[in-house]
C-alpha cells in the first residue's frame, strides 16, 4: 500500500497539523518509505496469535470512586495561553 | 574542588558520611562545572539553588547521622520529567514555558531520598530520536571526539543530555527514559552505564508521555553500583500510574555480586547482523569471555522474530504517540498560535508551528496506522507480532538467565551525518526487542573502538530480574576496566 498526496493531506487534517502543499509533497515519499518498510510484518504468520495488550501480566486496579484532588482550578489554569474568568478561553466557535 | 566531580555517587555518599567533604562543596563543584560546560548544550535549564538547598539540608542532617540514601547528591533531570515550578518542555517548542504545578513521582522519589537537582537535561523532542538532533534547543554535543578530529559527535538519544552530562562530569548521575533504547544507546555512545528496568518498576506519572506501553524511566551513571543506588530510589509502586507494579523495591545495591557461577548467558544468533563493524562483534565475543571468567556458561539461543522488532516498534510507538500528543492543542498549556479564525485552525496552526519534523512524521504515521480501514492491517498486526517477540524471550529465558548483545550497531556518529529517518531508526535494532517485551536491560561500557570512541555491551534480563542484569553488568565492568574519559575541550 502506498499513500497519495491526497491521503497525506487527509492524515494531516485528522492529526490537526497544518501543512502546505510543498510539505505534503515532501512527506508523502518519506511516509511511503517507512510504511513500505513496516509492511514486512506481512511475512509473519500471526494466525491464532492474540494481540499483546499488557506487556507485563497484571490486573488493572480500580480505585475507590471518590474525589482525591480538586480545588486546584488556578493551578490547572496557570499554564493556559488564555484563561478568562476561571475557564480556558478559545477562539469563538459560534456566531 | 574539581576532583569531587570525578567521584561516583557511592563515593560521594560515603565521603559525606565520613565527613571528608560537605554536601555544599559537592553541589558548588557541580554547579561550577555545569555553568562552565555550556558548549555541550546538555542542560536546558540550570537550577544551582535547588542543588545547594538539598546540599544544605543534607549537611544539617549529618549532625543527626540519619541520612537518606541520596542525601546531598545533585542530579541532572531529563526534561521529560515534570519538575514543580521548573520549565518542563520535553525538548519541544510546543511546551515552551510550561512550568508544571506538580512533581513527577520519580523525581519526587529522588527528592525524598535527599537528592538535589542541577538542572533539566536536553533531549530529542518528545524523546523521538537517537541523536538528540530533534530537540528545539539544538543538539547536545558529545564530550567525546574521534582521535585527532574536532568534528562534533552526537551523544545518542533521546537521553542525550543525560548521557553527555554524566560523561562530561557535569552530573554524577541523571534520570533517563527509554521507550526503544533511549537510555541504553546514549549510555553506550558516551561510555557510561544506563539501565531500563522492567516495565512498571518506575512510575510514569509526571513523565511526558511518548508511547505509554513502552515508556520506562531509569538511571544513567558512571558505574553499575551507582545505577543500582539510583534505581532503588526511583522505583516503587505508585497508585497514580495504572501500570505501576505493586511490588516491593528489591535491594539491588546490597545484593550486587559479580560471581555468576551457575548463571547461563544467552547469546542470540539473530543479533549477528550484516553491516555491524567487526570491532563491535569482537567486543561482543570479549564480553562472552568476561562473563565466562565470572563463572557464567554461554548458551546459544534463538529469538526468531528479532528482525521484525523494529518495524513492529515503528507502528506501535507512533500510534501511541499520535494519541498521546493529541493533548497539545494550544488550549491548556504551552504554545498557542494566534491570528487564525476558527478553533480548528488554531489547533492546526499551533501544532504545525509547535512540533518539529520528526515528531510530525511520527504523528502522521501513527494517525495513519490507527485510521479507519488500516487499523487491523498495521496496528493489530504489530500487536500480534509483539506477542510473538514476547514469547521468543519467554522461551529463551527457559534456557538462560541473562542475554548478552552489543548495545548499538555503531559507535557515536557525527552531528548531521545521518539524515535518512530509516537509517536513524536502525540505531535501536538491538535495544528495541527488550522494550517491546517490557524486559529490564542495561548498557555497560566495554571498551573503545579504533577511533577512540566508547562501545557498550547490552544485557537483557527476564522480567523483574534487574538483579541478574546488574550483576552481569558488574562482572563486565570489573573485567573491562573501562576508565577512559573524554579529554576536556569545552
Amino acid at each position: 500500500m502506498s499513500v497519495t498526496n491526497e491521503q497525506v493531506r487527509h492524515i494531516a487534517k485528522l492529526a490537526r497539523i497544518a501543512m502546505s502543499d510543498e510539505e505534503i509533497e515532501r512527506l508523502a515519499p518519506e511516509l511511503n518509505n517507512i510504511l513500505g518498510w513496516v509492511e514486512q510484518l506481512g511475512e509473519v504468520n500471526t494466525d491464532g496469535v492474540e494481540p499483546l495488550t499488557a506487556v507485563i501480566d497484571q490486573k488493572l486496579r480500580l480505585r475507590d470512586d471518590v474525589v482525591n484532588d480538586g480545588n486546584i482550578r488556578d493551578e490547572i489554569l496557570a499554564n493556559a495561553p488564555d484563561a478568562q474568568h476561571g475557564f480556558f478561553a478559545v477562539p469563538k466557535v459560534i456566531e | 574542588m574539581t576532583e569531587l566531580t570525578t567521584k561516583t555517587i557511592a563515593e560521594l555518599r560515603d565521603g559525606l558520611r565520613g565527613r571528608e567533604f560537605t554536601a555544599r562543596e559537592v553541589a558548588e563543584a557541580y554547579n561550577e562545572a555545569v555553568s562552565g560546560a555550556k558548549a555541550l548544550n546538555a542542560y536546558t535549564v540550570e537550577t544551582p539553588t535547588d542543588a545547594l538547598a538539598a546540599a544544605d539540608t543534607a549537611d544539617a542532617a549529618r549532625a543527626s547521622g540519619d541520612l537518606p540514601s541520596l542525601a546531598g547528591i545533585p542530579l541532572g533531570i531529563k526534561d521529560l520529567f515534570a519538575t514543580a515550578g521548573v520549565d518542563t518542555t520535553a525538548g519541544s517548542h510546543i511546551l515552551k514555558g510550561f512550568k508544571p504545578p506538580y512533581e513527577s513521582t520519580v523525581t519526587a522519589n529522588l527528592r525524598k531520598a535527599g537528592a538535589g537537582m542541577l538542572g533539566k537535561l536536553n533531549m530529542d523532542e518528545f524523546a523521538m530520536g537517537s541523536s538528540n538532533e530533534t530537540s528545539t534547543y539544538g543538539p547536545v554535543i558529545s564530550p567525546w571526539r574521534r582521535k585527532g578530529s574536532n568534528v562534533g559527535l552526537t551523544p545518542g538519544g533521546s537521553s542525550g543530555g543525560s548521557a553527555a552530562a554524566v560523561a562530561a562530569l557535569i552530573a554524577p548521575g541523571a534520570t533517563g527514559t527509554d521507550t526503544g533504547g533511549s537510555i541504553r544507546q546514549p549510555a553506550a555512545f558516551v561510555g557510561i552505564c544506563g539501565i531500563k528496568p522492567t516495565y512498571g518498576r518506575c512510575s510514569r506519572w509526571g513523565i511526558v508521555s511518548f508511547a505509554s506501553s513502552l515508556d520506562q524511566a531509569g538511571p544513567m551513571a558512571r558505574t553499575v553500583r551507582d545505577c543500582a543506588i539510583l534505581l532503588e530510589a526511583m522505583a516503587g509502586f505508585d497508585p497514580k500510574d495504572s501500570t505501576s507494579l505493586d511490588l516491593p523495591v528489591p535491594q539491588w545495591e546490597a545484593n550486587l555480586s559479580s560471581n555468576l557461577a551457575g548463571k547461563r548467558v544467552g547469546i542470540p544468533k539473530e543479533y549477528r547482523i550484516d553491516g555491524v563493524p567487526a570491532e563491535i562483534n569482537a567486543l561482543w565475543d570479549q564480553g562472552i569471555e568476561w562473563l565466562k571468567d565470572a563463572g557464567a556458561t554461554p548458551v546459544e539461543i534463538s529469538l526468531p522474530h528479532t528482525k521484525y522488532a523494529l518495524p513492529t516498534y515503528y507502528i506501535i510507538a507512533p500510534a501511541e504517540a499520535s494519541s498521546n500528543l493529541a493533548r497539545y492543542d494550544g488550549v491548556r498549556y504551552g504554545l498557542r498560535v494566534e491570528g487564525v479564525k476558527t478553533l480548528d485552525d488554531m489547533y492546526s496552526a499551533t501544532r504545525a508551528d509547535g512540533f518539529g519534523a520528526e515528531v510530525k512524521r511520527r504523528i502522521m504515521i501513527g494517525t495513519y496506522v490507527l485510521s479507519a480501514g488500516f487499523y487491523d492491517a498495521y496496528f493489530t498486526k504489530a500487536q500480534k507480532v509483539r506477542t510473538l517477540i514476547k514469547q521468543d524471550f519467554a522461551k529463551a529465558f527457559e534456557q538462560c538467565d541473562v542475554i548478552l548483545t552489543p548495545t548499538a550497531p555503531s559507535a557515536a556518529f557525527g552531528i548531521g551525518e545521518t539524515t535518512d529517518p530509516l537509517a536513524m531508526y536502525l540505531n535501536d535494532v538491538f535495544a528495541v526487542p527488550a522494550s517491546l517485551a517490557g524486559l529490564p536491560a542495561m548498557s555497560v561500557p566495554g571498551g573503545l573502538d579504533g577511533q577512540g570512541l566508547p562501545l557498550g555491551l547490552h544485557l537483557i534480563g527476564n522480567e523483574l530480574d534487574e538483579q541478574t542484569v546488574l550483576n552481569a553488568g558488574l562482572a563486565i565492568e570489573e573485567r573491562a576496566g573501562f576508565t577512559a574519559r573524554p579529554e576536556k575541550w569545552w
